[in-house]
């Protein structure tokens, strides 16, 4: 089930001169910070925050062998929060005229003003230094819809061929941050990202395969096309099969999307509001010992600005270690309370859940999927899982379906397609049950941001129900 | 707005489009949150801007800008153009749209009170208040509660000369309260988990469901459910609650009757549905006494899928979905219409904000009272399992299993409700649950649910749907599969 390298060419590169509407520069983002902090104190306000941001994307969706919708945005917002004897108060606008702006400030000195004193509220932070990071990929900006489309129309080609039936997106974006405040704080990040996914339907079966990147050079289109019109053909006339605990592989995407529910876990926030699964388990072996997660911002295959919503510096936090969770991540206001250094993962201010890890990145194995496949008397490999949903807070039990490609191996072969299952698990029982990972890599899903995992083999992981297909 | 909206139809037509639509969107947003007694989110927003739709070469275009001025919107119906003249690169064949007349109107949705006018501090108070009530409850361990108000702008205007004004007012409100105990989180909300009650309606929403007076109730439950026995795992007698049966409804109906996704258009994302085209008319979705309507008119109630033309130009409408049982209806627009033998859309293409491209979405689907009392209901069920307020919910890709847990649920036997039980679960396969449906209650127990937070299309749009519900009974349902270790 490896993906071929039959057509591996990526989406082509354009030069800069292509490119059809450009961000601001960071001298303009900055004047308009700049603005709103001079209107905030010619209006007495004690302290200001601002953050500016600018969105240029696009996407195109295809579905029948056809594009049927193709869009494009260009949106700019300013948020201030004004900070006046312990009260404060958010407002965004995307009027950036004078007088919006300081008609957003008057609005946020109101909203603040009708509260009662908040007595954890921080000053806010002074200047900051921070790591640079370069997320920002000309040919990304550059891409144009008839190059978006020229990609859908050889990936529905290649579906006509196969008596399959093709639909997805293709979309592609840049897109900036920045943030200042009335103690001189300034930071601003830019990134481009494009996605390519497509779903392949052949009959009543259907498989699916995704890339997500900050370059559309490592965007495949046509092999993930490929990819999942491969397997969709192996998916038809499905088995239907008992429930029960069976061993499971995991492609990565499907990891991401259920580990993807522990990232709140991991807020001091959330573990003092005991809504956390880490509550009372912090430094106990809460899963196998071949688990390491670590938060990390500058990981190469990870994509998000060097700073948290308070402008704090983004630190790489290390989460669990040999199956023990060892660190939580740290807002300015959580850190205080628990005599710790902020690690520079709070959100925008106010707000009631702190902070959260957004970069996860586990440490993964050398086995390959085939190798996964080979070692596995039977089991069940899962290319991807749908409507995750928690059932169980405490112990972390999620529910779910496989979807778009759920297959027998048997004997270390694949044997058949399965009919789809619901699933009821543990996360917490499924990270002590990994028996074999492959090599961490930027996975892409639709339940979870974008993290790096690898694929896993984990044994007695629980199906509850079978459905029609 | 209407000379932006014309100078970018003006554009568009110039450009060689076939059709457009333009909507200027003005939308403004307040949240108010507490935790444990202090004071979580405070923020207010707005945001205006203009998105065009347009066909051009027999396929789509949009685009969208926040720059509102002619060039500005001059340029963005331009790009729109372009972008539909790149979609007919990848296409298959022209679109076709059902034919529907030029509407000039203005509406506005009613309210009595203006939430934007209350006061702050009076919102505030009532939250906190609220939060401390919870927190007197012994063995409470987080308490939660919040209001968002929204006030919605839109200007519509399309190359068949429709000009349409729409104003609404929309309110939120809801308390949680939350115990840790042991290896147990329990929880629960008023009037409705995941945020609380939303409606098409001003501040009189939060006054009518009287916070203060039921933050006591929940604080206790939270803790009691502790204590409580677990669910069974069995099949039995399910009786579900309004709010819950009104998620069951979006998700089991609502959702396999959009026709984008019978026709394969959410293939990659939101997925397709069971009830293929060929199931027009002839699928027995559900039992005799069920009757279920997609309805945005003011009529049906005020709901968060009420307005008075959808965002396509056209008037609000109410389908039967399902009439004694039988399925006879899908949620359209102009482009699928005829691929039903409707020579007219039902009216439900919705758009999240301005710079969002009007999709097929739900609008009011709701299931019609019954003709049981609760009471009766109660008493004439010997054995079975009460459940209320949704906890967690999820669904296959094409709308056949599912399966959904609550926060709490009691025992009812010899036709009384018994002892509390706590992480209730059901599942099932969607026909055979509504063919299961025996029993429903009168108008007096319907209420008009407000779902928030439906998510669909690429990118993402987040719609507010409405779900009418009164409390019904259903049989040989299988219970408790979630919590099941085997």
């Amino acid at each position: 089930m490896s993906p071929s390298r039959k057509s591996s060419q990526a989406v082509s590169a354009k030069p800069a001169a292509k490119l059809q509407q450009q961000l601001m520069g960071e001298r303009e983002l900055r004047g308009i910070a700049d603005t709103v902090l001079r209107l905030a104190k010619s209006l007495g306000v004690a302290e200001t925050e601002v953050h500016v941001d600018e969105n240029i994307s696009a996407l195109t969706r295809f579905a029948n062998n056809a594009i049927h919708q193709n869009v494009a945005e260009h949106t700019l917002n300013v948020s201030v929060r004004t900070q006046v004897d312990q009260r404060t108060a958010r407002v965004t606008t995307n009027r950036t005229d004078e007088d919006s702006l300081r008609a957003a400030i008057e609005a946020s000195l109101s909203l603040a003003h009708s509260q009662p004193k908040n007595p954890h509220l921080l000053p806010v932070p002074g200047k900051q230094r921070y790591r640079g990071v370069n997320r920002f990929v000309k040919q990304t900006a550059a891409l144009t819809p008839e190059d978006r489309a020229r990609a859908v129309r050889r990936a529905c080609d290649l579906a006509i061929k196969n008596g399959q039936t093709a639909a997805g997106i293709f979309s592609s974006a840049q897109a900036q941050s920045a943030m200042g405040n009335s103690r001189g704080l300034f930071a601003a990040y830019r990134d481009t990202h494009a996605v390519f996914s497509i779903t392949m339907q052949e009959g009543s079966a259907a498989s699916w395969a995704k890339e997500n990147a900050a370059s559309v050079t490592e965007i495949h289109p046509q092999q993930l096309a490929e990819r999942a019109s491969e397997k969709a053909h192996r998916a038809t006339d499905p088995r239907e099969l008992a429930p029960g605990r069976y061993t499971v592989i995991l492609e990565p995407a499907a990891v991401l999307d259920l580990v993807g529910f522990l990232f709140y876990d991991f807020a001091a926030t959330a573990v003092r509001d005991k809504r956390s699964c880490f509550n009372e388990r912090m430094g106990k072996q809460v899963f196998g010992k071949n688990i390491h997660i670590e938060d990390d911002v500058y990981h190469p295959l990870q994509l998000g600005a060097p700073f948290d919503g308070e402008g704090i510096p983004r630190e790489r936090v290390l989460l669990v270690d040999q199956g023990v969770p060892k660190n939580l991540v740290y807002s300015r206001a959580s850190a205080k309370i628990a005599k710790k250094k902020p690690t520079g993962h709070g959100f925008m201010l106010p707000n009631e859940y702190g902070e959260a890890p957004m970069n996860l990145v586990f440490a993964g194995g050398k086995a390959s999927l085939d190798e996964m496949i080979a070692s596995t008397e039977r089991g069940l490999l899962v290319t991807r899982l749908w409507y995750i949903r928690e059932v169980d807070p405490y112990e972390k039990i999620m529910t779910g379906m496989t979807r778009d490609g759920l297959f027998l191996v048997e004997k270390g072969q694949v044997t058949s397609a399965a009919r789809n299952f619901r699933f009821n698990q543990s996360i917490l029982e499924m990270l002590r049950n990994v028996e074999m990972m492959g090599p961490a890599v930027r996975a892409t899903g639709e339940e979870a941001f974008e993290m790096v995992v690898p694929a896993m083999k984990i044994r007695d992981f629980h199906f509850s129900e079978v459905t029609k297909f | 707005m209407y000379d932006l909206a014309t100078a970018a139809l003006d554009t568009a037509k110039i450009r060689g489009a076939s059709y457009a639509d333009v909507r200027v969107m003005h939308l403004r947003q307040r949240d108010l949150t507490t935790k444990n007694g202090e004071v979580g989110t405070l923020a207010q927003s707005e945001s205006i801007g203009l998105g065009i739709r347009v066909l051009a070469n027999g396929a789509w275009g949009f685009a969208s800008t926040d720059r509102l001025t002619r060039e500005g919107v001059a340029a963005c119906a331009a790009q729109a153009v372009s972008i539909a003249k790149a979609s007919a690169l990848a296409k298959r064949e022209d679109v076709v749209m059902a034919p529907e007349d030029a509407y000039v109107d203005s509406w506005q949705s009613p309210f009595r009170k203006d939430p934007f006018e209350i006061p702050l501090e009076t919102q505030l108070a009532l939250l906190l208040a609220a939060d401390a009530e919870m927190r007197r409850v012994r063995g409470v361990t987080l308490t939660e509660t919040d209001m968002q108000f929204r006030k919605i702008d839109s200007w519509f205007a399309s190359s068949i000369g429709s000009r349409i004004h729409q104003s609404k007012v929309i309110t939120g409100c809801g308390i949680v309260a939350t115990s840790f105990q042991g290896d147990e989180i329990q929880k629960r909300s008023y009037p409705n988990s995941f945020g609380g009650q939303h409606a098409l309606q001003g501040y009189e929403l939060v006054e009518s469901l009287d916070l203060l007076k039921h933050a006591p109730m929940v604080a206790e439950e939270a803790v009691a459910l502790h204590s409580a026995a677990q669910c069974p795992q069995k099949a039995g007698t399910l009786i579900l609650g309004g709010s819950q049966l009104g998620l069951q409804i979006h998700e089991s109906i609502g959702h396999p009757i959009e026709l984008d996704r019978v026709l394969g258009q959410e293939a990659n994302f939101a997925g397709t549905s069971f009830l293929t085209l060929d199931q027009l008319n002839k699928l027995r979705y559900a039992s005799d006494i069920v009757n279920v309507v997609a309805d945005a008119r003011l009529d049906h109630g005020q709901g968060l899928g009420t307005f008075a033309y959808d965002d396509e130009g056209v008037p609000a409408q109410c389908t039967d979905i399902i009439k004694a049982g039988q399925f006879c209806g899908y949620l359209s627009n102009r482009e699928t219409a005829h691929l039903v033998g409707l020579n007219r859309s039902s009216g439900t293409m919705r758009t999240e904000s301005w710079n969002r491209l009007p999709i097929i979405r739900m609008t009011n689907v709701s299931l019609l009272p019954g003709t049981w009392a609760f009471a009766d209901l109660l008493s004439d069920t010997d054995d079975g399992i009460l459940m209320e307020t949704n906890r967690s919910w999820s669904i296959d890709d094409r709308r056949y299993q599912f399966q959904f847990s609550t926060e709490i649920a009691w025992e009812i036997k010899g036709g009384k409700r018994g002892r509390m039980l706590k992480n209730p679960s059901y599942s099932g396969i969607t026909t055979e649950f509504w063919n299961s449906c025996d029993a429903i209650c009168k108008r007096e127990d319907w209420t008009l649910w407000g779902t928030p937070n439906c998510g669909k299309g690429q990118p993402m749009q987040t719609m507010g749907t409405g779900h009418g519900a009164s409390p019904s009974r259903f049989r040989n349902v299988r219970i408790g599969a979630a919590f099941s270790k085997q």
